[in-house]
């Protein structure tokens, strides 16, 4: 698999993950992504599921997205006309990279967004993929804008 | 043949179907099967141990086969079998290696929660005497390498604890103190030297046992600890050690680890004699099952005041330590329900049966304490009521208004409460020194009618002399304030401390 990923992200998509990051600190949040895979420009998430935090282990460190939950995503990305791209998750006071704990726990083939948030406020949002071996993440190409396949976008980034 | 379905982030290994055909009698079987067909899927769904992966659930129809039989969960060829994601992760305190967690299984034994983080050669080299313990063994020492342990305390117990859960390779050490090392201290905490003296005791402490063991993660609190932070201060750790000296704060960590339902590796001591238990576990009783309330204050004195064998904490802390790394490896018979009392001069363990009291406040069956409280207050020693200003000018003096009056010649009668060999280390001149527990005998060598002046070591003791006195008819009696410390303190700091 590639490991030179780009997603991007929709501006409205962008501000709801900061959002949310913010309203749980010093929580973790999570919630997934909704868009469209296989285009050319890469993936596009163009919503988002917020979703509650069921970690039974101190939210301050940990998130948790039950199967229940899980399900739930899925079938509101079939509603919403896209489908599941990943999760993403809130790091208070953390760098927004992976942790060991992230990489015990990941799925293969999503997109985990990670945003940082310090002293309440949401600093860098960084996009992750687990390889295909498990050893680690690769991290994608975050990109931030409406539309993937404008012409400005294939000006700068195609 | 079963229909399995497959989730989105696994469709990839399955030549992106949403569902597959497999064979097998039971669930175990049928995911075998599945992963022959299809061998992309082993890595994610089944750990090293060939164990299916925490955050992996299989449900048939619409159970989750945990609460079915598991692996061995028989299915019909009607029934459709589902993989469903949990999706975990989050930030880490510290290093990432050691962000083991544990959780305590159905037995109240701790387990990790994930893959276990693995030995380097060194850490193999330095644990080898423990890794050839079958009981032990590579996966134990992972287990202590994953565990998280808080201390509660840098002094007489932490001292010991923190030095041997180092050395054992417990991976993450907190230690949570706000004081600084004392000349005082060093008769038994081993964690400070003497040129440590005046530093902090958490960087003191962090010397130390990096020096045991560099490859362990130190993490510091100097702070109190109080109702406000205890749950947040608690919340990443496996086993909460106490090894604290008051009971307002011994009450606030039982409490906060029922709360938490995490394990409080307990241990007091006092003049020759320590206790200890493993409290707040899930069928275990917790403090307050032994001790509903705090004793009066005052009536129990605190080492300070009644002084400490040096050993003791030893033995004490050891203990604790000991039954830390039981809990954390999930080996052995914890101290559970059991009280072990512990008798230095006689050299004698005695242990009581303990048990669970289902009218217990904090652990019964109905809680009334459900959140942490006031604990000061709880045990009567907290800024409470003020006193008038006008009763307390009338109940006790300072320092350095008892050396201003004596420098104007007056001359109240000093009564010193302490006891023969405390008044061999320091005295104030001119104080007559009757103990604290001669006094109803021996009062009637006072005049009732005379200014009396008393203090102890630090106001405590003195101040149930005085209201004694008070009682018997003595007109005028003050309390030192701070006792003979706050004296050396402000007044004669030729006097040694103790």
């Amino acid at each position: 698999m590639p490991h030179d990923r780009r997603l991007s992200i929709a501006s409205a998509v962008d501000a709801a993950i900061r959002r949310h990051g913010q309203e749980t600190y010093p929580h973790e949040c999570c919630g997934a992504l909704v868009g469209r895979s296989g285009e050319a420009a890469g993936a596009h998430v163009f919503d988002v599921v917020p979703l509650p935090n069921t970690t039974e282990e101190g939210p301050r460190r940990r998130f948790l997205v039950r199967p229940s939950d899980y399900r739930l995503a899925e079938r509101r990305a079939g509603e919403m006309g896209g489908e599941l791209l990943g999760f993403y998750h809130s790091h208070p006071d953390h760098p927004a990279r992976p942790s060991q704990y992230d990489l015990d726990h990941a799925w293969p083939t999503f997109a985990y967004i990670i945003v940082s948030v310090a002293n309440g406020a949401a600093a860098d949002m960084t996009v992750w993929y687990l390889r295909d071996d498990r050893s680690s993440f690769d991290e994608g190409n975050l990109h931030h804008g409406e539309n993937p396949h404008s012409d400005t976008a294939a000006a700068v980034h195609g | 043949m079963a229909k399995i379905l497959i989730p989105t982030p696994l469709r990839p290994y399955t030549d992106k179907q949403d569902a597959v055909d497999a064979t097998g009698a039971t669930v175990g079987e049928l995911l075998a099967d599945l992963t022959r067909r299809h061998s992309g899927l082993k890595a994610h769904l089944y750990n090293d141990q060939g164990k299916l992966r925490s955050f992996v659930n299989v449900y048939v129809n619409d159970e989750d086969i945990r609460y079915l039989q598991k692996e061995d969960t028989p299915v019909a060829a009607a029934d459709t079998v589902s993989i469903i994601p949990s999706v975990a992760g989050g930030a880490t305190t510290t290093d990432d290696v050691r962000s083991g967690r544990l959780q305590a299984d159905r037995d109240g034994r701790l387990q990790p929660d994930h893959e276990l983080p693995q030995l380097t050669n060194d850490e193999v080299k330095r644990y080898s005497r423990h890794l050839i313990m079958p009981e032990v063994g590579v996966e134990g020492q992972r287990k202590l390498k994953a565990g998280k342990v808080l201390c509660i305390g840098a002094g007489g117990l932490g001292s010991p604890v923190g030095m041997y859960l180092a050395a054992a390779g417990v991976g993450t050490i907190g230690i949570v103190d706000f004081d600084v090392v004392d000349f005082s201290n060093l008769q038994r905490q081993i964690l400070h030297g003497t040129p440590d003296v005046g530093r902090s005791k958490l960087a003191s402490a962090k010397d130390r046992l990096h020096a045991l063991n560099p490859e362990i993660e130190i993490q510091t609190y100097e702070t109190a600890l109080s109702s406000q932070n205890a749950m947040q201060l608690f919340e990443p750790y496996d086993v909460i050690v106490d090894g604290t000296d008051n009971f307002p704060t011994r009450y606030l960590v039982n409490d906060a680890c029922v709360l938490l339902g995490k394990p409080n590796a307990y241990g007091s001591i006092f003049r020759f004699e320590g206790q200890a238990s493993v409290f707040a576990m899930k069928d275990g009783p917790c403090y307050r099952c032994l001790y509903p309330e705090p004793p009066p204050p005052g009536l129990v004195p605190s080492c300070a005041e009644g002084g400490v064998l040096g050993v003791l904490p030893g033995i004490i802390g050891v203990i604790q330590a000991t039954e830390t790394v039981k809990l954390i490896m999930g080996i052995g018979e914890p101290l559970i329900g059991r009280f072990l009392i512990y008798d230095a001069l006689r050299m004698k363990f005695r242990e009581l049966k303990l048990r669970k009291d289902p009218d217990c406040p904090v652990c019964g069956t109905h809680p009334t304490v459900t959140k942490l409280i006031d604990y000061e207050q709880f045990c009567g020693v907290g800024p409470a009521a003020p006193e008038p200003v006008a009763v307390n000018n009338a109940t006790e003096i300072t320092s350095v208004d008892l050396k201003k009056r004596l420098d104007r010649g007056d001359r109240p009668k000093i009564v010193d409460v302490r006891e023969p060999n405390e008044y061999q280390i320091n005295r104030i001149a001119g104080s007559t020194l009757i103990p604290l527990g001669d006094i109803p005998k021996r009062y009637n060598e006072l005049d009732p009618d005379e200014e009396v002046v008393v203090h102890c070591k630090m106001g405590g003791r003195s101040a149930k002399a005085a209201d004694f006195l008070r009682s018997v008819g003595f007109k005028r009696v003050l309390n030192l304030k701070g006792g003979i410390l706050d004296w050396i303190d402000k007044v004669d700091p030729s006097q040694p401390k103790y």
